[in-house]
């Protein structure tokens, strides 16, 4: 480094220095750590509720598992994770779990002459194809739901993602559930032991694989395809429809869900009943712990959360994600009577 | 004063001896559970199942050799060709540029050769060279298994590729330095006898460097064991067990680098600071090899005098 630019260098590191530290004495701040699929979103919200409240959010997006480990560790105010924890785990652990934010995973694919929309999936016919059963394009059962269609005489090259991660989860889910062969081969979980193909590191991993491999499918978060223009493929839901990924058909999935009936919102949203749910929508959790060493740590996240919730939508539909239902929201409020102070009562927020 | 900087030096030679001994101990603690569940079929269980928490270490161990073993192989003819051109036969004006120039490629992030390999090389190669080498040995009995499979422009021989790219400065760098080395008297003497070029770096040049140049060989095949970004992006990632070189593996960094952060289960991450464990295992072989070849180089030598 140039003197003088060295120089530059220290000045503006010094005023930063002096930005965050000023910054941080006058605000409090709210600390998580966990997915990274949410992450843009939230920082999203904290930007708008800090201009608004001087409340700042830290959020370390460290991916799901980590998340996990740091709320365990009573490191971070919340954790954040997309596959939810099972019932009898947050008892174990003392913690309260809601979902946050929704979006939905897409199959997407590189056929030329085949435009966004204009290939026809089941749920069986695409875990054939991960299972590696269904090697070609133009293998009888893909013809079969995709009459009028050109299929190229290609092998299929899956892609799958490399790293765990809340979008494989939601994924398979899905796939175990229209599939009992996938199921007992491969199962659920935030990574799988993948029966064919290859994997990239990221949904731009996988965006990049499929974009670069000819007769490639691979499966991204529904922002990533839309903003990358991917081509992406009609899945048919539970109902026999041919439905679109979008906000709509995220919406309906979510809608039709019975929370209600869900110990501590452990839902997936895969293959959910209603004409026009897209089949693959998960929604995303946020993780506290029932009895609060700071409740006054937990005072100011609850009252960061409310606010996403009352006031965040638009900018959740503006980066593509979908907001919880209203419905949902009432629910989730009713669960956070059970964030407690040392006392054992309720936290205000 | 000189007691004072006697003691501090040593203070710092000694930690990082127990920073040293302080990290394997650490990853033995760590990875406790997969050690006493798997014992030695770790090394040789193919199975990475993180649904069924099912681990082995074949193939990213199988991964990490085989993709170093490219890189070696093409990385040590070439970095010679270039550190004897640099220092024998190029003229004068043209050392210091090219020699600068082969040191800039070793401060190029590995992300940036990971990312120039996943989206510059990865697509030439599948569509220029893997079909070639595709036609050209798959029918060959023994090379035959190795060259098959859709040409897709990842997989191991494309992370070996990038690797021995990413190693060629290293390895240059410290051959270059040794062979510059060599008094020109003894050079000098042997083409003063009459003897060629080749003659002179083979007879005269080599075995006067040769401990400095397997030091070059051995400091490029522990960058390329531990490379984690480049080769991730360009490997493909799949815990599966291939004879071809075109199909895609996984290495031991590559994995760690992919499934630590949502590792969950107590036994995944276990199992992940296993093959850790046995990267530094592996690591420290090649160096105590290294050093024992030196070790016997320099007593045959004693003997020949």
């Amino acid at each position: 480094m140039k003197p003088e630019s060295s120089k530059r260098f220290i000045a503006s590191a010094a005023l930063a220095l002096a930005l965050t530290a000023g910054t941080a004495a006058v605000a409090a701040e709210i600390t998580g750590a966990g997915a990274t699929f949410p992450y843009p979103i939230y920082a999203k919200w904290a930007e708008a509720y800090r201009a608004k409240t001087g409340v700042g959010l830290n959020y370390q997006s460290i991916g799901s598992g980590g998340g996990i480990k740091q709320i365990l560790a009573k490191t971070v105010d919340f954790g954040a994770s997309d596959a939810p924890l099972e019932p009898a785990q947050l008892e174990k652990d003392g913690l309260v779990q809601f979902p946050m934010v929704m979006g939905g995973v897409v199959p997407v694919f590189n056929l030329d002459g085949i435009k966004p929309g204009g290939l026809q999936l089941s749920g069986a016919l695409l875990a054939d194809i991960y299972l590696g059963k269904i090697t070609r394009w133009n293998a009888p059962a893909i013809a079969a739901l995709n009459k009028g269609v050109k299929l190229p005489d290609q092998d299929i090259t899956v892609v799958a993602r490399s790293d765990g991660s809340g979008t494989t989860f939601i994924f398979t889910n899905y796939l175990a559930k229209v599939s009992a062969e996938w199921k007992q081969k491969a199962g659920n979980n935030t990574s799988v032991k993948w029966p064919a193909g290859v994997a990239g590191k990221g949904n731009e991993g996988v965006a990049a694989y499929v974009q670069r491999l000819p007769g490639s499918i691979g499966y991204v978060e529904y922002a990533y395809a839309l903003q990358n223009k991917m081509s992406y493929a009609l899945l048919q839901n539970k109902e026999g429809n041919f439905v679109a990924p979008n906000d709509k058909s995220f919406r309906a999935a979510a809608a039709n869900a019975q929370w209600d009936k869900a110990p501590g919102f452990y839902l997936l949203l895969t293959e959910q009943p209603g004409k026009e749910s897209w089949p693959i929508t998960g929604a995303t959790f946020i993780l506290m712990h029932k009895k609060q060493d700071k409740p006054e740590n937990a005072v100011i996240a609850l009252k960061f959360f409310d606010w996403a919730y009352e006031s965040g939508d638009k900018l959740a539909l503006d980066l593509d994600y979908v907001p919880m239902p209203d419905g949902v929201v009432k629910l989730v409020k009713a669960e956070w009577k059970k964030i407690q102070d040392g006392s054992g009562k309720p936290i205000a927020y | 004063m000189d007691a004072f900087f006697k003691n501090l030096t040593r203070f710092f030679a000694f930690f990082v001896f127990s920073i040293l001994a302080a990290i394997l101990v650490s990853l033995l603690i760590h990875s406790q559970i997969a050690l006493s569940k798997y014992g030695f079929n770790f090394l040789f269980d193919p199975e990475w199942d993180p649904v069924t928490e099912e681990f082995g270490a074949l193939i990213p161990i199988y991964g990490t050799i085989v993709s170093s073993a490219i890189a070696m192989i093409i990385g040590i003819p070439v970095s010679f060709g270039i550190a004897l051109f640099l220092t024998e036969l190029a003229p004068t004006w043209l050392k210091r540029p090219l020699g600068t120039a082969i040191e800039m490629l070793a401060a190029i992030p590995s992300i940036i050769y990971g990312m120039w390999g996943l989206f510059v090389f990865a697509p030439l190669f599948a569509m220029y060279v893997q079909p070639g080498l595709i036609q050209l040995f798959g029918p060959l009995p023994i090379l035959g298994p190795l060259f098959k499979g859709p040409a897709m422009g990842i997989g191991m021989l494309t992370a070996g590729i990038i690797l021995a790219v990413m190693v060629i400065p290293f390895i240059t760098a410290v051959m270059r330095d040794v062979f510059e080395l060599v008094p020109p008297m003894l050079k000098e003497s042997a083409y003063g006898l009459g003897a060629t070029t080749w003659e002179v770096v083979w007879h005269v040049v080599l075995p006067y460097t040769k401990i400095g140049v397997v030091g070059g060989v051995m400091l490029g095949l522990g960058r390329a064991l531990g490379e984690t970004m480049a080769v991730t992006f360009v490997i493909g990632n799949a815990h599966r067990l291939s004879t071809s070189l075109l199909a895609p593996g996984n290495s031991i960094a590559s994995a760690l680098a992919n499934e630590f952060t949502e590792a969950v289960g107590d036994l995944h991450s276990a199992a992940l600071i296993e093959l850790g464990l046995i990267l530094f295992l592996i690591t420290t072989i090649v160096l105590a090899l290294s050093k024992l070849m030196l070790l016997q180089l320099s007593k045959r030598e004693g003997a020949k005098t």
